[in-house]
């Protein structure tokens, strides 16, 4: 199957934009019934039938995580509370929870979308689908579950965790597409070592990544570890959960399913628009959504679009790239930007470096000061110290050329970092300013 | 004439030696000599002990990162200049000592060193010419 909505996965930019523009209109109506947009319409003196292009959408102010806390509980519903069949809520980890609502006819659309994308990596019916991201009110869960089954797959709702669980499931259930974290795969794959297995035990085949931002060295990794395609899968719960974005792999990027989200790229400092294929912060704009419109939400995430358009794939969504960063996860350190991802590309590269790692910022004489703990791979250890000791400095030019930094490196015993079963905590800023 | 060192990887953390030599004593294993190098921030543990095989294997199963390495343990008479004689006879003929530690056996009463060196053959052919004793692998895990 190449096509899970062949009409509108082949429309021509054309289709597309005007697509938009009618969804968009939808949309601004729908919003103006939730408290929130009604006083934001009113205080901004925005008539939503002033919109007339997609270009428009300028002209009106963002919607932030901090105004859906505000507003919890029901701040954003735009309809009556009988239509709504599901709620979600993202982790409450930085602050008070944010909650997403969703008509039936939302969950369905939503479903289509994550099925789209599966047949887009290539999964069909006959697959077996192990789900290892959490339930509950963590989209990746649900999410993927709808949207296998309704491809045809035999789903095993397994949820993250229990690693050596997991490991047999794979073989008896012969599961050929995972979906999973990549810092989780990443100790699954060391599980698997430990228990003598190797990807001959299995029937994998294809590994759908998400949640969280890892870099291409460590997807050269794990493809290699367990002789699989990886690909990736882009979505936050705001915008419903995973199937926002998904990559095909016949050219670099994401799609952005643009019939159901309105992508921009600005620059995080001034709130402009970013300029072509230039990195900068991701906002969205719900195109298919009745319960809970957002208009120009900003995701807090670090992208880049592409500017063209066409691909091999027959698609013409624009693509977006690999997710870089955070805007709140980018460290400065010494007036250099750095992001946690580069120097996770930089360790993984090198296979005398095992999968886990910790940056640790401290602030020492008013300089700050990055150290980079690393936990050395066993089986490269030989007894002598001289070997260590170039490791280190290899690590420390490593990382300099890549972000121009100079690190101390503490190199640690396999196993001495906690490993991650879900969201990995990487970083540790002791810097007290 | 080789004898297995073991050598553990240790990072810097409180008690990690410790931890180690509970595991060697839980398992009943005696070491005869051991040597510690430490940089800032990691350690390197070479020892000499009574099993190295069980060694390394329990050491493995624990969740050390650990490593066999052939040592050359040679006897040296107690006394002034002893070690001085063996380094003479080495260095005139360019061998080279990578590291090196040293015990004193009990039975005799000499020095037991061992040495690190790169190339072992030909070490062991230029000792022996010298007059020098080289301990056997089980004397030494016997000591």
């Amino acid at each position: 199957m190449k096509y899970w909505s062949e009409e509108i996965e082949t429309m021509s930019r054309s289709e597309i934009e005007a697509l938009q523009l009618k969804r968009l209109k939808t949309t601004l109506a729908r919003a103006a019934h939730s408290p929130f947009y009604r006083e934001l319409f009113r205080k901004n003196s925005i008539n939503p039938e002033d919109i007339r292009s997609t270009e428009d959408l300028t002209y009106l102010p963002f919607t932030r995580k901090n105004d859906l806390r505000l507003s919890y509980p029901r701040g954003f519903l735009a309809v009556k509370e009988d239509e709504v069949v599901r709620m979600h809520a993202s982790s409450g980890t930085t602050g008070q929870s944010t909650v997403i609502y969703h008509t039936a006819h939302d969950l369905n659309e939503w479903t289509d979308l994550v099925t789209r994308s599966l047949v887009v990596a290539g999964a069909g019916e006959k697959d077996v689908f192990q789900n290892m991201m959490s339930y509950g009110l963590f989209t990746g869960g649900l999410g993927l579950h709808y949207g296998a089954e309704r491809l045809g797959m035999m789903v095993i709702p397994i949820g993250g965790g229990n690693t050596h669980r997991q490991i047999e499931f794979f073989r008896d259930f012969k599961t050929s597409v995972i979906h999973i974290t990549p810092s989780y795969a990443l100790h699954v794959s060391d599980v698997i070592k430990d228990m003598g297995l190797g990807p001959v035990d299995f029937n994998l085949r294809l590994m759908i990544f998400g949640a969280e931002p890892y870099s291409e060295a460590t997807r050269d990794k794990l493809e290699a570890s367990f002789r699989v395609r990886a690909f990736n899968c882009y979505g936050l719960t705001e915008m419903n959960g995973p199937g926002v974005a998904f990559e095909c792999r016949q050219s670099e990027g994401m799609h952005v399913w643009e019939d159901n989200y309105l992508v921009e790229i600005i620059d995080p400092a001034t709130g402009q628009p970013a300029g072509p294929g230039e990195i900068g912060e991701v906002v969205f704009t719900t195109l298919n959504r009745e319960a809970m419109p957002l208009i120009r939400y900003r995701t807090r995430d670090l992208a880049q679009l592409f500017p063209e358009t066409e691909c091999p794939c027959g698609r013409n969504f624009r693509r977006l790239s690999r997710i870089l960063g955070r805007t709140d996860d980018m460290l400065i350190v010494r007036g250099v930007n750095v992001f946690p991802s580069q120097i996770e590309h930089v360790l993984m590269k090198l296979p005398e470096v095992g999968t886990n790692y910790q940056i640790i910022l401290n602030r020492v004489d008013n300089l700050d000061r990055m150290t980079i703990r690393v936990e050395i791979y066993g089986k490269m250890f030989h007894g002598e110290a001289r070997e260590l000791r170039l490791l280190r400095k290899k690590i420390q030019h490593e990382l300099k050329e890549q972000i121009l930094l100079s690190t101390e490196i503490e190199l640690m015993e396999p196993g001495a970092l906690p490993p991650s079963q879900g969201k990995a905590k990487r970083v540790f800023d002791n810097r007290e300013i | 004439m080789y004898v297995k060192q073991i050598s553990v990887f240790l990072e810097n953390k409180a008690g990690r030696l410790w931890e180690l030599t509970e595991v060697l004593r839980d398992n009943g294993l005696n070491i005869r000599a051991l040597s510690l190098a430490d940089t800032t921030d990691f350690g390197i543990l070479r020892m000499i002990v009574n099993d190295p095989e069980q060694a390394f294997q329990t050491l493995k199963e624990t969740g050390f990162s650990s490593a066999e390495t052939d040592v050359l343990v040679v006897e040296i008479p107690d006394r002034p200049g002893g070690l001085a004689e063996v380094l003479k006879i080495m260095t005139r003929d360019g061998i080279n000592v990578e590291y090196m530690y040293a015990f004193v056996e009990k039975k005799k009463g000499n020095a037991a060193v061992v040495m690190r060196v790169e190339d072992l053959e030909r070490t062991i052919s230029v000792l022996t010419e010298g007059g020098v004793t080289i301990l056997k692998a089980e004397e030494v895990y016997a000591m």
